[in-house]
């Protein structure tokens, strides 16, 4: 019979305001094997755990129910409480009356009863409770870094920085993300590409970098510590070792008519090309649907101009397989599609362009040459039209948008009309907005200098039309301080479109088992303090794959990512979850059910020789769990035909005498 | 006994992954249910042997409700295929033994859907309070 001490936490107010807390620790005085039972204000402090301790020794109690928040939150902390009295760590249970109890539920007499039940489940199931001895497996010491954006970029330089090798796959052909496309950044206005090639071409030059262009992430398998990882490297058809960047191929190439991405499509790029002067790394790629070559192998200019002979059209896509002890998801955001947004005539105007593709318009290395001027024809507009909010905080009901605030587009909006004032003083601007929101390190300051210092106006309401009348673009919005209907007739007018996590998001979730969001954006372990970390053990979140995140934010996360990398590579060993599946061999037949269905592979048969009541031996084929590869999810236990599969820590026995304790 | 003073014993049997946090995430946000519904944690929700269910309605609960990871979602890449097979199975065979099929529920719930979680409890209990008390399976043996 095990000596059971039950410990009830007021948790403050938070147990205490709904939950009777005296009156749940004296109930459960009376289940079988508690041969202690208290409360205290707050069961984590010091002084909680120690008082812990002292009755742990004081009443040799051999298993321990803390009645208090989510095992999520705090089982760890009792586990170790415990350990360092003495008991084995997994003779801990939790009965979670904060969450599932007193927050939810608002009356005392209700709280009280459903926490004494959730309090007699734990007990009976500790009493059932073994000790347990986690396994320990090796790390890899290498990390992947997924998308090769700033974000990805921060953490791959800090993790190299402490001296493990790091690679980073990234989908197009140079890494640089969305910073490389903006011309520049909030709220000081230096340079995007002067702050971000630099660290490009560390990234480069850093021998613990290994960078994977033109690559996916196709299969993972594998735990915290052993991730087994397929990256498909992309035919670009330019041998990339050979490759010097020196761009001739993409001066000769005859085919011009290739809508360039890396311009959002405003301007043409030949079928080879590089992405943008300073990509990383400089190599070409050839366009496979465009390449005159590769369609019908007739043309080979590129060849023939190439005097390191790196073209390779017969190129075919590449398997890489490497082992990592960490991976950090970095995929980024793009800006939502406007085909939805009807009203504001994206589809019918080439005046009406989204802020992103604004940024490339006033670059110099945009498809202007850095010159404001209309897409249409050409001519330098006079009155430009912001609208924000284009899809950001929309209705739940709202299907063409996203509920949360995009975050960077107030800054962002604020930034373009300063810059167009400032080099076309004669440019009329008006914003519309919902609420101009300016919460980081110099931004309000940097909002007031538009309107007050470059006479940017600021009008609060929304569009609600934009009519495209000859070379006009007709604006119907609506002024809300001043109550009145406006009309602008504008020459451009920029959308400030809501951003969503890049669309390989989600099938990457999937393939890291990382749980995601409902807008798709990853889930952190936990939102306040476990920010980088997603539930998934050695999945780090970085940027704006986590959420909508400005560049300093997202470095900051990069780096935060990065240093929880370089605690995880720095160990030797990595305890494992010793809640493991484990085969009684008295009772299992062979069958191979549980083989079947285990997710790892983790079930092999061995021949095992049994001796029999009557002296004899008998050879019989029993199931082997590899506890080193067993996560412990617990599918085997119910394809055992016998009940010889059981899982530690969540025992048959130990569940239904849960079922019984809150049934009876 | 009016049916209004029927409180039924609901047991909710919640993946870790998913809507076990879903189910803190409720709390978190104060989004309440019936204090009918006691949750136990488990693994993922494959480790729901089909004997925990009848065990339950056989000690006198009135619903069962498992709740997993969405599919595509599992933490353990496949475990909710195998729980949604099986409930499958299950659920019919308790209706054939007079189990009304409103007494049992599948349902996925992610880490993220407090709101969901606390939602899908409310209609939960609101069912089986409909149904009043469960006898079918109840053993009398059982009883103290």
């Amino acid at each position: 019979m095990q000596r059971v001490g039950v410990f009830v936490c007021w948790c403050g107010s938070n147990i205490a305001a709904t939950v009777d807390v005296k009156a749940v620790a004296e109930a459960l005085k009376a289940e079988p094997g508690v041969v202690f039972s208290t409360d205290y204000q707050y069961m984590c402090s010091q002084a909680g755990q120690d008082m812990i301790k002292e009755a742990i020794r004081e009443h040799q109690l051999t298993g321990v129910v803390i009645c208090s928040c989510s095992p999520r939150m705090h089982e760890a902390t009792f586990r170790k409480t415990a350990e360092s009295a003495g008991i084995n760590p997994y003779m801990v249970e939790i009965a979670n009356i904060r969450e599932q109890c007193s927050w939810v539920h608002k009356d005392i007499p209700t709280g009280t009863e459903k926490a004494i039940i959730l309090g007699r489940a734990a007990i009976a199931k500790v009493s059932l409770n073994a000790p347990l001895t986690p396994g320990e497996s090796p790390v890899t010491k290498r990390a992947l870094v997924i998308g090769g954006g700033i974000a990805g970029i921060q953490t791959a330089l800090d993790i190299a920085d402490a001296g493990f090798p790091v690679d980073i796959v990234e989908k197009k052909p140079t890494i640089g993300g969305k910073m490389a496309q903006i011309d520049k950044t909030f709220p000081t206005l230096d340079c995007a590409a002067c702050i971000l090639t630099p660290k490009m071409v560390d990234v480069a030059q850093n021998d613990k970098i290994r960078i994977f262009s033109y690559s996916e992430v196709e299969a993972v398998s594998g735990f915290v510590g052993n991730f087994d990882v397929k990256i498909k490297k992309k035919a670009r058809f330019v041998d990339e070792t050979k490759c010097t960047g020196c761009g001739l191929c993409t001066e000769k190439c005859p085919q011009k008519k290739v809508p360039n991405d890396f311009n959002l499509g405003m301007d043409m790029k030949r079928a080879i090309y590089i992405p943008f002067a300073q990509a990383v790394p400089k190599v070409a790629t050839i366009e496979a649907d465009y390449c005159n070559m590769l369609k019908n192998g007739k043309c080979g200019v590129c060849a023939k101009v190439c005097t390191a002979g790196a073209i390779d059209y017969k190129q075919q896509d590449e398997i890489i397989e490497e082992k990592y002890g960490a991976i950090v998801v970095a995929t980024g955001f793009n800006p939502i599609s406007m085909e939805k947004f009807d009203e504001f005539a994206y589809n019918q105007s080439k005046d009406v362009i989204t802020s992103l593709e604004f940024e490339r318009l006033t670059n110099a290395a945009g498809p202007t040459a850095g010159k404001l001027l209309r897409p249409s024809d050409g001519k330098h507009p006079e009155t430009i039209v912001f609208v924000q909010c284009v899809g950001s905080r929309c209705d739940a009901c709202n299907e063409k948008g996203k509920e949360y605030c995009s975050k960077i587009c107030c800054m962002y909006t604020a930034k373009h009309a300063m810059l167009t004032r400032d080099k076309y003083p004669d440019t009329d601007v008006y914003v519309f907005y919902i609420d101009v929101r300016t919460p980081g390190k110099n931004f309000d300051e940097f909002y007031r200098r538009a309107v007050e210092e470059y006479g940017v106006h600021y009008i609060k309401g929304m569009v609600g039309k934009i009519l495209p009348e000859g070379d006009k673009l007709k604006v119907r919005a609506s002024d809300l301080i001043e109550n009145k209907q406006i009309n602008i007739d504008a020459d451009l007018v920029v959308l400030a479109a809501a951003i969503e996590p890049d669309k390989s998001a989600r099938p990457l979730a999937t393939m890291l088992t990382a749980s995601m969001d409902t807008n798709d954006f990853f889930t952190e372990a936990h939102p306040k303090l476990r920010p980088v970390e997603s539930p998934t053990a050695g999945v780090f979140l970085s940027g704006a794959c986590q959420g909508p995140k400005d560049i300093p934010e997202t470095v900051s996360q990069a780096g935060a990512a990065a240093s929880k990398v370089i605690g995880l590579l720095a160990k030797d060993k990595l305890l494992g979850n010793p809640c493991v599946a484990g085969s009684d061999e008295m009772m299992c037949n062979g069958c191979s059910s549980c083989e079947r269905v285990c997710p790892y592979g983790a079930i092999s048969y061995l021949d095992k020789e049994f001796r029999m009541p009557d002296r004899t031996t008998k050879v019989r084929r029993v199931a082997q769990v590899n506890e080193a590869v067993c996560q412990g999810c617990g599918a085997c236990t119910v394809a055992c035909p016998s009940g010889a599969m059981d899982l530690k820590g969540f025992k048959n026995n130990q569940i239904l005498a849960e079922v019984d304790a809150i049934c009876r | 006994m009016s049916m209004n003073e029927f409180k039924p014993k609901i047991v909710a049997f919640c993946c870790n992954w998913c809507s076990y946090a879903g189910a803190d995430l409720a709390g978190n946000n104060r989004l309440s249910y019936p204090a009918d519904v006691k949750i136990i944690r488990v693994p993922c929700s494959c480790r729901v042997n089909p004997m925990f269910i009848l065990r339950a309605f056989q000690k006198g609960a009135d619903g069962v409700i498992i709740c997993g990871c969405h599919p595509g979602d599992c933490h353990y890449t496949s475990g909710n295929y195998y729980t949604r097979r099986r409930m499958a199975l299950l659920f019919s065979m308790l209706d054939y033994l007079g189990i009304e099929r409103e007494r049992t529920r599948l349902e996925w719930v992610s880490a993220a859907e407090g709101a969901k979680f606390s939602q899908t409890m409310n209609e939960f209990v609101e069912a089986v309070t409909a149904l009043g008390e469960n006898k079918r399976l109840e053993d009398l043996r059982c009883k103290e």
